[in-house]
This record gives C-alpha cells, sequence and structure tokens, in this order.
C-alpha cells in the first residue's frame, strides 16, 4: 500500500460513518449528553488536525476511538471515572455472581441491563462496548484502548463477570424492596 | 462446572478469538459437553442482551449538522448500518443456539444478514418454546389487525385464509433493533410460521436483497411493501412459505 497522505477529502468519508458509534460510545463514557457531544465535537478536531499524520493501513477506527477516550481520560470526569481504579481488587469486591446467566437475563430487562452497566467502572464499561456493540476483534480493542492483546481478553472475563454480579444485585434488590 | 474448560477461552472462542484449529477442538468439545453447551448458550445471550441494550444514544439532527461541518462534508444519512436489526435479549432453545447459534457468533465475517436470519430464526424458536407464545389469541384477522393499534408505529392488512390450508394462531408484539414490530404466528398442518413485520429503514434496503433462503433448517423470505418489511419463517418447505408470502403481499 502507497504511504503517501490520504487526499484530505476523504477524512469526512472515513470519519463520519464512526460518527453514531462514536456518539453512543461517548454518552456511555460520560453518561451526559453535552459532555458527549463535546466529547466527540472535541474528537473531530483533533483527528481532524491529525489525519494529515494518521498512516494509510492502520485501523482507522481504532485510531479515532483512542482519540476520544483518551479525550475523555484526560476529562474531569474521566479523571474521576478513572481514578484508583484497580481491575484485580475490583474482581475480588463481593461474592461471586451465583445465578446462572439464564436466570439472570430471564429476570433482568432491559432497562435494568442498562443500568448495570452504567455502575460499570469505566474500564469494564468501555471494553464491552467496544466487544459486543462495536464488535471490535481484541487486536482492535487493544490498539484502541493501548493495552497488550493478552490483557483484552483476561479485562473483558473481568468486565462480564462484574456485569453478571451487578445485575444479580440488582434482582437481589428488587426482590427486597417489594 | 464437570470441565477443565476454562470459561475465558470459551469467550474468547465465542467472540471468535480463538485460532481455527482451536476453535474446532472447543466447538466438537461444546457439543459434547452440557456444562459448556449451557454455559455458552448463556453467554451468547449475555453478547446479545448487553449488544441490545447498549444500542442507546442517538445524536441530534443540530450535533449530526455541526460534526459534519467540522468533518467537511455534506451530512449522509444516519450510518444506522449496524445499529438496525438488533432485538431484545430472547430466549432461544439450547438445541438452536448448539446448531446455529454458537458457530454464527463465532465467525465475526459472516454476513450481516445472515446475522437477521440466525435472529430470527432464534426468536421464532424462542416464541414457540415459549409458555405463551401469542399475546392476542385469535384465528380471525378482524381481531388480530386492530390489538396492534397503539402498540406498534404503523399498520398492516393480513389475509383472507379461507380456502387455504393456512390458520392464523395469534399475534405478539416483537422488537428488532429496538424497533417495535408485529410478529404473526400461522400454522400449517401442524408447522408453525412466524411472520414479522417492521419498518423498513431505507439504509438497509440496499443491503438487504429481497428473496427466499434456507437458513438454520428454515426456510424464509423477505420482502418490503408500503414501507414495510416482511420477513417469513418457518419449519416448512419453500413453496408453503412462498404461498404465504404471496397471501400477504396480495392482503388488503
Ligand atoms: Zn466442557
Amino acid at each position: 500500500m502507497p504511504e503517501h497522505p490520504l487526499p484530505a477529502a476523504t477524512f469526512a468519508e472515513l470519519s463520519l460513518p464512526l460518527f453514531d458509534q462514536l456518539y453512543n460510545f461517548a454518552c456511555w463514557l460520560t453518561q451526559d449528553q453535552t459532555e458527549a457531544e463535546d466529547l466527540v465535537q472535541e474528537t473531530y478536531v483533533k483527528a481532524l488536525r491529525g489525519f494529515s499524520s494518521f498512516q494509510a493501513g492502520t485501523n482507522f477506527r481504532a485510531w479515532m476511538y483512542r482519540i476520544l477516550r483518551n479525550s475523555f481520560l484526560s476529562s474531569r470526569t474521566g479523571l474521576k471515572a478513572t481514578v484508583a481504579f484497580d481491575e484485580e481488587d475490583h474482581e475480588l469486591a463481593g461474592p461471586p455472581a451465583s445465578s446462572p446467566e439464564n436466570v439472570l437475563l430471564d429476570r433482568a430487562d432491559r432497562e435494568m441491563l442498562q443500568q448495570a452497566l452504567e455502575e460499570l467502572p469505566v474500564h469494564f464499561r468501555e471494553i464491552l462496548l467496544l466487544c459486543e456493540v462495536e464488535e471490535m476483534s481484541y487486536q482492535e480493542i487493544a490498539e484502541t484502548l493501548s493495552i497488550p492483546p493478552g490483557t483484552v481478553m483476561s479485562r473483558l472475563f473481568r468486565a462480564r463477570k462484574a456485569l453478571r454480579r451487578t445485575l444479580e444485585e440488582k434482582l437481589q434488590g428488587k426482590n427486597h424492596g417489594v | 462446572m464437570a470441565c477443565d474448560v476454562g470459561r475465558e477461552k470459551l469467550d474468547a472462542y465465542l467472540d471468535g478469538e480463538l485460532a481455527p484449529a482451536e476453535a474446532a477442538a472447543l466447538s466438537a468439545h461444546v457439543r459434547a459437553c452440557n456444562a459448556c453447551a449451557s454455559d455458552a448458550l448463556e453467554r451468547v445471550r449475555m453478547k446479545r442482551a448487553v449488544s441490545a441494550a447498549a444500542r442507546r444514544h442517538e445524536p441530534s439532527p443540530q450535533f449530526r449538522q455541526k460534526i459534519a461541518n467540522i468533518a467537511g462534508s455534506k451530512p449522509g444519512p444516519a450510518s444506522s448500518s449496524r445499529k438496525w436489526f438488533w432485538m431484545l435479549a430472547t430466549p432461544a432453545l439450547l438445541v438452536v443456539i448448539l446448531s446455529l447459534g454458537v458457530n454464527f457468533y463465532v465467525n465475526r465475517e459472516t454476513g450481516r444478514r445472515q446475522r437477521i436470519y440466525g435472529e430470527l430464526a432464534d426468536l421464532h424458536v424462542a416464541t414457540l418454546a415459549s409458555a405463551t407464545p401469542v399475546d392476542v389469541v385469535s384465528t380471525d384477522r378482524h381481531t388480530v389487525k386492530p390489538w396492534f393499534q397503539g402498540k406498534i408505529p404503523f399498520a398492516f392488512n393480513l389475509p383472507e385464509l379461507q380456502g387455504t390450508d393456512f390458520t392464523l394462531v395469534g399475534g405478539r408484539v416483537t422488537y428488532l433493533a429496538q424497533s417495535p414490530g408485529a410478529q404473526l404466528i400461522y400454522q400449517l398442518r401442524k408447522h408453525e410460521i412466524s411472520v414479522f413485520i417492521f419498518q423498513d429503514r431505507s439504509t438497509d434496503a440496499a443491503s438487504f436483497a429481497s428473496g427466499s433462503m434456507n437458513a438454520f433448517s428454515f426456510n424464509m423470505s423477505s420482502w418490503t411493501q408500503d414501507g414495510l418489511r416482511y420477513f417469513v419463517v418457518g419449519d416448512v418447505n419453500r413453496t408453503d412459505i412462498e404461498a404465504l408470502s404471496k397471501l400477504l403481499r396480495d392482503a388488503r
């Protein structure tokens, strides 16, 4: 593949098809519409500025998500959301999920699942979104999150476990409330 | 778990991340191991549920315009290619997941169209397996049709079945890609056939050719008509699927 920079016109062609997904992702990260819009806008501005240095042949989608995510992490909300997050600690906290997922899913509705996702630590939330919604490969997720591919697998595993546990807690809470 | 396959590995398998040889070995194991089979089913359901639940936030038209201006282009249509055609988590029979769901998920290259058919096949089977397959039970189209009024954002016509071997069993509201639609159950010689009706999305029309196909041990057909997308799914032969499709197309 030739290494010359892509013509400027193709930034829109490459980036705009990602707009809806990037916005959805930004909303899940920030949990706030205004902040999400700011974040997406910042991403597009930065990406456009850096587009001339974007290497043809590398993964454009991962590059856009990485810009968005890095912008988020350095924002006030992002700093707050990720402060002192320890993956391993998080996993140990609380009892393991004991209900089969079938039971969880039969009883949990979409809204409850959305709440559970919102409550997950942002590192878990984002990796689940990249995998299940964006259907990124582990390699692509690794590029997006700037982590080794091997870490993707273990973090996803922990994220899923945390989600199941959060759902289970919600279901228990619901029952007690009745 | 009475089996030593790591759950992390099972996840990677379902994510389509195992090397072909490893995936084939695990696939063979999953078919033989009940613990892994039920776990795989649960995990696929969870993946699907998360995927559907997380497609949630839509940008405003104003904001879309703003970004299009920044990116230096006229705004195109919403890129909904991946948003549409996802549905609520549905229970699926283990046998179905084993025969199609798992392999289906494992192959990331599988076309979206195939995936939609897979989802519909799951939905069809799940409905039939459900204790209450239909919410409105009636063989009378004049009862079933108005029942949907106010429950889904469109209206449709159902055919007169007199003189045919088809009977209407009833209907229920269903979801695909968070869009509500109608599911009707018909019966033909003890076989159930699902008819799904959704609003057609223009962006999908191109990528979703009309026609009939055999997929996942079901025969299916699909077409668009008056802004609606129809799917007919059942384990009857293609001729019967086509016969019901024609009745629906001609319904007035
Ligand atoms: Zn096993």
